[in-house]
Order: C-alpha cells, then sequence, then structure tokens
C-alpha cells in the first residue's frame, strides 16, 4: 500500500491535486481584494467579515490549510528525492532546451511561502487572534501596508514570482493528472499564460493603483 | 581539425573520478563523434598512455549503448541524432568538447563515460512485455488496430533505451524511457489484458531503482534521439490511476 501511496506518479498526483484547489481559491480572493479599490471600505470589510464567519467558508479554510501544507510537504519529499537521484553534478550546465520557469519551481515556491507567512502574520493571524489587530478593518490594514514603499515593492515582485510559479504549475498538473495530450497541449499553455498572467497582475496593480491614483 | 578534449575518467563506481585534458590533432570533419574518439584512443595507445573507455556498437543509431554527455547535452548539440550519428561537422576547429558519463543514481559508472545502464532493463523486465502462448504465428490482420493508435505505439516503441531522457532529466527521472514502453502496449490490444498489472510493476520498479520523479520540465523530450513526446507520460500516468 505504501508503494502506491508514495509511489513517483502518486505523490506528483496529490502535489497537482492540492495545487489546483488553490489555484480555485485565487480569483475568489483577488475578487475580494478589487473591492479594496473603492473608496468605501465598507464592501471591502464586510467580505472579509463574511469570509471569516460565514461556517461554509470556514470549511473550505480548513481544506485550505490542509492543501497549502500537503503542496508544500509533497513538494520539498519529491525535490529532496530528486537531488538525491543524481548524488555527482555535472561540471557543465545541463543545455537544454526547457522554459526557465519549469526549471526553479522549489526556489518560486519557497519565495511565494515566504510571502504567504507574512501575509498570515498581516491579516490572518489578527483573524485567529494571535497578532494585534482590529479583525473588522483588514481595508485600513491594506491600506497602511501599502502606504510603506518595501512593502508595496515586495508585494509586487511576489506575485510576479507567483505568476512564474503558476505558469508552469497549471500545465505540469494537468500533465501529471493525465490530461494533456498532442491536442490539448497548446491549449492547456494558453490557458496556463492567461491564468498566471491575469491572477498575478490583478493582486500586483492594487498597490500600484492605491500608491498612484488614489 | 584540432580539439581540446576534457574527458571524465574514472576507474570504477567506487573510485573518485576527475576530468583529463587531451589535445587532439588531425580529427576529419567527416568523422563521428565516435570516430573521433576511436581516433583519440589509437593516439593514446600508440604513445603508450590508457584508452578512455566509452561504450559503442551499432554506429546507426538503434542500439543505445553509445550515450555521453557533450558539452552540457546528452548525445550532443544536435537534436534527434545518437552520439554515433554525431558528425564532427558540429564542432568548431579548436573547440574544447567537455565530456561526461550520464550522471544518475541508478546509472553506476563502470569505467571513465561508460555507465551501467541495467536500472533500464530491470523496469522493462518488470512488466514491458505481453505473455503469449507459442505456436503457429497468427495472422496480423485479424484484431483490427486503429491507424491513428498503431502509429502512437509505433512512435513509442522506437526508444532505444539509450538513457538520455534520465541523463537530461534534472531529477535524473526515467518517466519518458517508462511513458514508452507503457504506452506501446497501451495504445494496442495485444497490450490490454495486462495492462493494469503492467503498469504498476514497471512503476515500483522505476521507484526501486531510485530513478527521480517528473518535473514536466520537456528536457527529457528535448533531447531524445528518438523523439519520444512527452504526452507519453501523460498517458502512463492516465493508465496508473486506472490500474487501481
Amino acid at each position: 500500500m505504501n508503494k502506491i501511496l508514495f509511489s513517483a506518479v502518486s505523490k506528483k498526483f496529490v502535489m497537482a491535486l492540492a495545487g489546483l484547489f488553490l489555484l480555485l481559491f485565487l480569483p475568489v480572493h483577488l475578487g475580494i481584494n478589487l473591492m479594496l479599490l473603492r473608496s468605501d471600505p465598507e464592501p471591502f470589510n464586510t467580505a472579509a467579515h463574511f469570509m471569516a464567519t460565514f461556517p461554509l467558508v470556514k470549511v473550505v479554510e480548513i481544506l485550505l490549510i490542509l492543501a497549502i501544507m500537503t503542496h508544500i510537504t509533497y513538494g520539498l519529499i519529491i525535490q529532496v528525492h530528486n537531488w538525491l537521484s543524481r548524488p555527482v553534478r555535472y561540471a557543465v550546465r545541463n543545455k537544454s532546451d526547457t522554459s526557465a520557469f519549469s526549471r526553479f519551481m522549489i526556489w518560486t515556491g519557497g519565495s511565494v511561502l515566504i510571502f504567504l507567512v507574512i501575509h498570515f502574520f498581516n491579516f490572518y493571524f489578527i483573524k485567529l487572534g494571535i497578532v494585534e489587530g482590529d479583525p473588522e478593518n483588514f481595508y485600513a490594514i491594506a491600506y497602511q501596508l501599502f502606504a510603506v514603499r518595501g512593502y508595496a515593492i515586495l508585494y509586487w515582485v511576489c506575485f510576479l514570482i507567483l505568476g512564474f510559479h503558476l505558469y508552469h504549475a497549471l500545465q505540469s498538473a494537468f500533465q501529471t493528472l493525465g490530461w494533456s495530450n498532442e491536442f490539448w497541449k497548446p491549449v492547456i499553455r494558453v490557458i496556463s499564460l492567461i491564468y498566471s498572467i491575469v491572477i498575478p497582475m490583478g493582486f500586483a496593480i492594487i498597490p500600484l493603483i492605491i500608491r498612484f491614483f488614489k | 581539425m584540432k580539439l581540446k578534449l576534457k574527458i571524465w575518467k574514472q576507474g570504477d563506481a567506487h573510485s573518485r573520478g576527475s576530468f583529463v585534458t587531451y589535445d587532439l590533432d588531425g580529427v576529419a570533419p567527416e568523422m563521428s563523434f565516435i570516430e573521433m574518439l576511436t581516433y583519440l584512443n589509437e593516439t593514446l595507445i600508440g604513445k603508450g598512455e590508457e584508452p578512455v573507455t566509452f561504450e559503442h556498437d551499432c554506429h546507426e543509431g538503434i542500439c543505445g549503448s553509445c550515450g555521453m554527455y557533450i558539452n552540457g547535452y546528452p548525445h550532443g548539440p544536435v537534436k534527434g541524432l545518437t552520439t554515433c550519428l554525431l558528425s564532427m561537422r558540429n564542432f568548431k576547429d579548436g573547440e574544447t568538447i567537455v565530456i561526461e558519463p550520464w550522471r544518475a543514481k541508478p546509472f553506476p559508472v563502470i569505467k571513465d563515460l561508460m555507465v551501467d545502464r541495467n536500472a533500464l532493463d530491470k523496469i522493462q523486465q518488470a512488466g514491458g512485455f505481453i505473455s503469449v502462448t507459442t505456436g503457429a504465428a497468427p495472422e496480423a490482420n485479424t484484431i483490427p488496430v486503429n491507424k491513428k493508435n498503431s502509429d502512437l505505439a509505433f512512435d513509442a516503441s522506437v526508444c532505444i533505451g539509450c538513457g538520455a531522457c534520465v541523463a537530461a532529466c534534472k531529477n535524473a527521472s526515467a518517466m519518458l524511457f517508462v511513458s514508452a514502453k507503457i504506452s506501446q502496449y497501451a495504445l494496442l490490444p495485444q497490450g490490454r489484458p495486462e495492462g493494469k498489472e503492467r503498469v504498476r510493476a514497471m512503476i515500483a520498479e522505476m521507484d526501486r531503482q531510485g530513478f527521480g520523479s517528473c518535473s514536466n520540465t520537456g528536457a527529457c523530450e528535448a533531447q531524445c534521439p528518438k523523439q519520444i513526446k512527452l504526452f507519453n507520460i501523460a498517458r502512463l500516468n492516465r493508465e496508473y490511476y486506472k490500474a487501481f
């Protein structure tokens, strides 16, 4: 049974499913974040309050935490195993024709994780009562953070890196789940490209608009 | 042509290896890469030095034995070719060529550029076959096969098991090799009866041999001398999930 659950293919399957679940959540999060562009803080704070209190969302929240932990844990296990599979490295760097986005997934993923930890401290842990702050006014907290130039730059860079991660992640998930063939491969590539530009740039544009146009 | 060759020299899997540099003059552009190395060895033997060990056999790109990592490319910089079919025309006069053996935990170095690729054979032996009763050969057209599947199965079956996919992959994964072996049977009616057992057994053996996982980077497809396509790996994944 262990051989089935932890085979090279099964581990990637679990990681892909967890990753796709996270990808479904991002547009919902973006939809709420776009309310930050309104001058009235009420709609954003109401949406944030709904996300923090509605019972069904609480269930989804637990699933999301599980998906994040599964994706990270399996990603690290797979990566360590992959490094061990080539104990002696080549003297000349591999020049095979591959996408740069696909070669640095562990590093782009790690960068996104660092941002996620910062993000949790800034918002999620306030909601849980671990960190001090007003959970009913995330609108004001977001505006205070975006007013800090360093945070705005970090936010922007992290979403650029997230875009790189997602471009390969989406294609890779389809391939891992077996939903790719000669016909669908270019279609999946276009869908991945659109998703990895629209969603991260949707997030990244918010601090730019707040800083320069509001 | 005059070349500077930096070649990996190693006594066996347990000894430490290092690069040795050879200056080689008189290489003809018409030579294949294997002929160039043979010419180097003749020169070394003539001087009383130890020749470089490397594997080669058919010289027509079908035996898969001549794999080596040349200037950062498995089988060299030309796509769709094995090392034995790689011409010295693809290199410049005075160029430095760095030659390394395949690097992967399941491919221990036997000597110099020659590695033990038995791990691939073990995967094949685990399930890469069909069981048939012996006797008179049946009529070939008794079982209908549609043209598309026939072509796809043939394209997968041209894998020569050279190990370039493993050598190119940043994870030393053998998924392209296994996917080709799975696909050539999965696409044909003769392969279906043992399909589930086959994919389970071959993946289990692949893991036992210590190959890495697939990151879908496509380096294997880019470097495969037989140009096996990446979507065979998607088919392998489908076959694996269906087997439970």
